[in-house]
């Protein structure tokens, strides 16, 4: 498995998601910077991970979404290389337009900073076969910006067509009908605002984002 | 040439700044503020080759996310025959 991680400056989660990747994969990802004009041949997977690229200047991921390196990353995607974005990753994948809706300001004001519970709503895809509909999981999450909205139309399509992944299973930023993860028509692209990498090993309090990761690299 | 770019929030899009700043005015005892609606103004000084279109474009490709937002372009008064 050949992984990649961008780094754009701002990016603070880079290094947790390498040491998540390699942690399954037993390989050190590529991290890859955001002014390059080209990826590492033969990857399998990119992620995009949490942070605070360009001071969330603009909007948040708005900037990250324009750099050098999403050109290959567009082109990867289409392959159907794997795009795994958290947080302000999945920011810069729906700035990007690879997912549909964007990220708002979360609607209480408050920088929310905890354990959330999660359903994972659909395990048919290649990054939750490792998880259980009827198992909620436990995985933290930071961000200031993470109230999913998108109009009613887009929302209906994306649970029709199960590509809602992660839903809160309590209100807490706002978001439309609670989604905390979505997923691309052609199912090789995850965006998420919740942080998997950040529960990866018992001292992190937790382990239940290492099922993502050992889907998405199985 | 100063164009004027304000963007702002679509009509049924929560602005919970906005709603902050109505909750601020009102604890300060401003009365009769029925609504807040917070947005951006984006100045941008640009050459007189640069057309309408062109901040169109800009606007499209970034300066607004047009899944959330509106934006709104103010050509100066004097630039506004000869600018299409």
């Amino acid at each position: 498995m050949e992984t990649a991680v961008i780094v754009f400056p701002g990016s603070n989660c880079d290094r947790d998601m390498a040491v998540a990747l390699e942690t399954v994969t037993g390989k050190q990802p590529h991290l890859v910077w955001h002014g390059d004009s080209e990826l590492p041949s033969g990857l399998d997977v990119i992620a995009i991970p949490g942070g605070f690229s360009y001071g969330d200047y603009l909007r948040s991921g708005a900037m990250a979404s324009r750099s050098n390196i999403i050109k290959p990353v567009m082109d990867a995607a289409q392959r159907g290389v794997r795009i795994l974005g958290i947080c302000n990753g999945f920011q810069i994948l729906t700035e990007m337009g690879l997912l549909p809706g964007a990220l708002m300001r979360n609607s209480n004001i408050h920088f929310v900073c905890k354990d959330a519970e999660l359903d994972v709503i659909n395990t048919d895809t290649i990054f939750t076969s490792g998880y259980s509909k009827d198992t909620p999981i436990v995985t933290p999450v930071a961000h200031h910006d993470g109230n999913f909205f998108a109009d009613n139309d887009t929302l209906d399509r994306l649970e029709n067509d199960g590509r809602v992944v992660f839903r809160y299973r309590e209100d807490i930023n706002g978001s439309s009908r609670n989604i905390a993860g979505i997923i691309n028509e052609a199912g090789n692209v995850l965006g998420m605002m919740p942080h998997p990498e950040r529960a990866i090993d018992e001292k992190h309090g937790g382990t239940d984002g290492l099922p993502l990761f050992e889907s998405l690299l199985r | 040439m100063k164009v004027k770019i304000f963007v702002t929030l679509k009509d049924g899009v929560l602005d919970p700044q906005g709603k902050a700043i109505h909750h601020a005015l009102e604890s300060l005892d401003f009365s009769g503020v029925n609504d807040v609606r917070a947005g951006k103004l984006i100045e941008l000084d640009v050459d007189p080759s640069v057309s309408r279109e062109d901040i169109d474009k800009m606007c499209d490709k970034l300066l607004a996310n047009t899944v959330i937002e509106n934006y709104e372009i103010e050509l100066p008064e004097t630039a506004q025959g000869t600018v299409s």
